[in-house]
This record gives structure tokens, sequence and C-alpha cells, in this order.
């Protein structure tokens, strides 16, 4: 449903961004993007979410040519970015045309995101994982078909991280969402994803794929994984040593 | 454990105990704020009957507060009073609303903005006293060059906070409107014009402050009426008790109109997460 070719976005000369990514991302995929900072990846993400139009290179959405912002791809952010002016309801429902159901469809999301009850309550009333939520809710509301995430569970402490992977699992399996994950956290990245692209470099190449063919629910602490994570650990030191 | 209802309804309660708590602080500790002033009036009336203080000079506050009840029981009070206050609001209301028009675009169009801005901060540096002659040669002595000067002053607090807070909303929030397609429309009406409402808010405040002092210039270049002809008035009849009346009535109408204003700060960003609201 995603197909990007070739893009190339780079900034002060070719200094930083990422160059000649491509890959392509089916339905219901998720896909993490990992890597160090300052490869790109968070460059590659606002190139994929419409907001940075000043790539070179080709991409394809739901088989139509893609450039700029498009109501088919919800975003979350590292920062939740509630606007601190509007409730819980106001902000899920920011995004949203007037329409009739408008009172349903949030209800129903805060029910998703285990917020009900907190309707009227400002974001400076809410603890960051609270706010993370409301955020995921406000990026699904549009029904979007495409999920982009930017390290959104970064700033979190490690029991609300764990929590909320899990809920955008269950999200995932009830909308079968397409997602594209960009992370640093590589148990994150096996936990939540089928298929994980390294970025390496300055200007951030594609370096490897992996693919975690471990069905789901998994369990975090399993061989399987930690096998994994111990090759991507390898594989991201070793491209320090040879430099 | 309690569950997910029933810790709503604690978190829902802890919150309306801190609001009452809260409530009852501010007002059983507001009467600290009268203390001073208080003292300074009794030290006041003391020196004055004991003659220390000339009356001629600086006459009792009992000698004040007869002659505002004075002038409030012949009348002349409330005309002059009322005048003064109407002059300040229609220059304030008339002084914002250019300073949010020309503020807005300014601050979201570029292109205006290096066009326009450079010379309205040449006229911000301009003493605005300096417009008093300039007024009453182009619309006399009347009420227009009043309301107009006032205007001026106000307009540029208002008009500089407008520019910045517009200028200043944070881009991660302008992006969040830029994911659902927002029109230029809808981004400054549910992005921008939200975001600057605390800045525009300090704006009319120092604003509405400019203005009452912009009424008195007016009023004693040239008036008829008002509080600050009584201030002239009281210094031609050789009453400094007249003249500390209007000073006082001044003090009183510019706290009223602040608070007013301030209130409405109040609710309108009761969703900021101010230290101030927590101490």
């Amino acid at each position: 449903m995603l197909t990007i070719n070739n893009v190339s976005r780079t900034f002060s000369d070719g200094a930083a961004g990422f160059m000649n990514v491509r890959f392509s991302a089916g339905t219901g995929e998720i896909i993490g993007i990992l890597g160090t900072s300052g490869c790109g990846k968070s460059t590659l993400l606002r190139v994929l979410s419409g907001l940075d139009p000043a790539f070179e290179g080709e991409m394809t959405l739901l088989g139509k040519p893609h450039r700029t912002v498009s109501p088919e791809i919800g975003m979350i952010f590292q920062e939740p970015r509630l606007m601190p002016w509007l409730t819980v309801f106001d902000n899920v429902a920011f995004g949203l045309k007037a329409t009739p159901d408008v009172k349903e469809r949030v209800q129903q999301l805060l029910r998703i995101v285990q917020l009900e009850g907190f309707e009227g309550h400002y974001p400076k009333d809410l603890s960051g994982g609270m706010a993370q939520r409301v955020a995921i809710a406000r990026a699904l509301i549009t029904k979007p078909n495409l999920l982009l995430l930017d390290e959104p569970f970064s700033a979190l402490d490690a029991f609300t991280k764990m929590q909320l992977q899990d809920l955008l699992l269950d999200i995932w399996q009830e909308r079968e969402t397409t997602m594209v994950l960009v992370t640093h956290d590589i148990d994150e990245a096996l936990y939540l994803c089928d298929r994980i692209l390294i970025l390496q470099g300055q200007p951030g190449t594609l370096y490897e794929e992996i693919r975690v063919n471990q069905k789901r629910p998994r369990v975090r602490s399993s061989e399987e994984l930690a096998k994994q994570k111990a090759y991507i650990l390898a594989t991201l030191r070793l491209q320090k040593e040879s430099k | 454990m309690l569950s997910k209802t029933e810790r709503v309804q604690v978190a829902r309660e802890l919150k309306k105990t801190k609001t009452v708590e809260k409530q009852k602080s501010s007002r059983s500790s507001s009467w600290i704020g009268w203390i001073l002033p208080v003292v300074l009036i009794a030290i006041w009336q003391g020196s004055s009957s004991l003659g220390i203080l000339p009356e001629y000079q600086l006459p009792a506050p009992t000698t004040v507060v007869e002659k505002t009840v004075e002038m409030a029981q012949d009348g002349t009070l409330w005309g002059h009073t009322w005048i003064t206050m109407y002059r300040v609001i229609l220059g304030f209301v008339l002084g914002v609303i250019g300073a949010v028009v020309i503020g807005s675009i300014v601050g979201t169009v570029k292109i205006v903005e290096q066009a326009v801005d450079p010379l309205i901060q040449a006229f911000r540096s301009i003493p605005s006293l300096a417009w008093v002659p300039l007024f009453i040669l182009w619309m006399g002595i009347g009420e227009p060059s009043k309301v107009t000067l006032i205007a001026v002053g106000v307009f540029f607090p208002v008009y500089l906070n407008i520019v910045s807070g517009v200028q200043g909303v944070d881009r991660k929030l302008i992006e969040v409107g830029k994911m659902y397609g927002f029109s230029k429309f809808q981004m400054t009406k549910n992005v921008v014009l939200p975001a600057a409402l605390p800045m525009f808010l300090v704006g009319i405040r120092s604003g509405l402050g400019l203005g009452w002092m912009f009424v008195v210039a007016a009023e004693l270049m040239g008036a008829s009426e008002g509080l600050g002809y009584l201030l002239v008035f009281g210094q031609n009849t050789y009453s400094p008790e007249t003249v500390i009346a209007s000073i006082v009535l001044f003090a009183l109408l510019g706290k009223i109109t602040d608070s007013l204003l301030k209130m409405l700060e109040y609710r309108a960003l009761h969703w900021q997460d101010r230290y101030e609201y927590q101490r």
C-alpha cells in the first residue's frame, strides 16, 4: 500500500538526512525503522507524512503518487502535541470535520485508549502516558489507513511504554492499520514489528532489513527475540568499527 | 486496586477539594493587601489633624472624602467620570481592533511584515504625547482628537504582543494542523489564535494601562469635562482636595478595569499550567 523508491532528502550539503531509501509496506504490516540518532529516520518519517515535500524520488500511497499530506495518514509524534486550550474530548476530535457522529467516534476511541471519564480534562492535568493516549486517539479518529509513529513512546517510563505498545497492537488487531514506526529502541522494534529496516550513516542509507517471524502475542523475553537483538546490536556496532 | 470509574471519581473529588481550598486561602489572605494602605492613610490623617501637613498643600483624607461626596451630591462627579470612562473605552476598543487586524496580518504574512513593520516601529518610537498638537490641529479640541490619541497609545503594546504571539506559535502544533490538511483560515482559527491568546491578553492589559495614561494627557491639553480637567481645575482654583480626589478616582477606575481584564484572562486561560495557579 506504500511504496517508496529511491527517495532522498538531505540537509547541509548532504551531511544529514537520508539517501536512496527504498522499501514497501503491505496492508496491515508493521514496519520499524531503527537507527542511531542523526541517521535521518525522523526526516524519513516526515517525508512519508507529507510534511516535508522537498524530497527527491517517488512515493506511492494506495497506488497513487504521494507527496503532500493525506487524510489516509495518521501521525503520532514523539511528544503528544495536544492543544493545551482544548479538553481531551476536543483534542481527540481536533482533526475531524464537523460530522454528526463526532460524539460516538470520540467516545469509542477514548474507550479503546482507556480514557473514558477524562473527556473534560485539560492536557495540563494528564500524565505523559495519558497525554500520549489522547494523541493516539486523535490520530485514529480520521480512520487512517497508514499510521506513522515517530519514537512515540521514547519519553515514557518503561512500564507505561510496555502498556502503550500492547495498546498499539490491540488497535492494529482491530483495525489492521499499516504502521511505520521510527524508534531507537531495539526491544520495541522486535516486539512490535514484522520487518525492521536499519538505517546507518550520515546521510542515512538502508543498511539491512530484518524480518521478525515470531507470532503475536510475542513474549518480550523470548530466546528468539534475544538472538535477533544480539544480531542487531552486532550489526550496529560493526558499522562503527569499520568507520 | 480501585476500578477505573472509582479512580476517576477519586481524582475528581481530589480536584474539587483542591479548588475549594485554594479559594478559601485566597479569600482569607486577600486582607493582607489592605494593611499597608490603611496604615498609610491613618498616618496621613493623623499628621494632618496634628497640623504637621499644611491643609493648603496636602489636605486630610477626610477633606478629600468630603469633597468627593460633595461633588457626587451636586452631580458633577458623575459627568466627569462618565466622559473619561467613555473616552478610554472608545479609544481602547478602536486601538485594540486596529492592533488585532494589523498585528495578525503582519504576524502571519512575511511580505507584509517586511513592508509594514519597520514603519510601525518607527512610529512607535515617537513619544505619543508629541502627537497631541498635530491631532488638535487636525481634529480640533473635541472628542475625536482625544479618542484618537488614546487609540494610538493602546495600539502599540497590543500590536507588539499580537505579532510576537502569532509568530511564536509552536511549530509542532502547526504541524498537527497540517497533518489534517487545515486551510490557512482553519489553521489561524483553530491553532494560531488560541495559541496567541495569552500574549494578546498581556497586550490588552498593558494597552489599557496606557489608555488611562493618555486620557489624562488628552484632558490636560484642553477639555471642559473629565477627570483630567478636574485636575487642572483643582490646580487653578487652589483646591488640592479636588486634585487628590481625581487622582484617587483614576486609581480606582484603573484598578477596576484592570481587574476586569484580569478576570477575563483567568477565565480564558484556565487551561494553562501556570505557577501562579498552583501557589
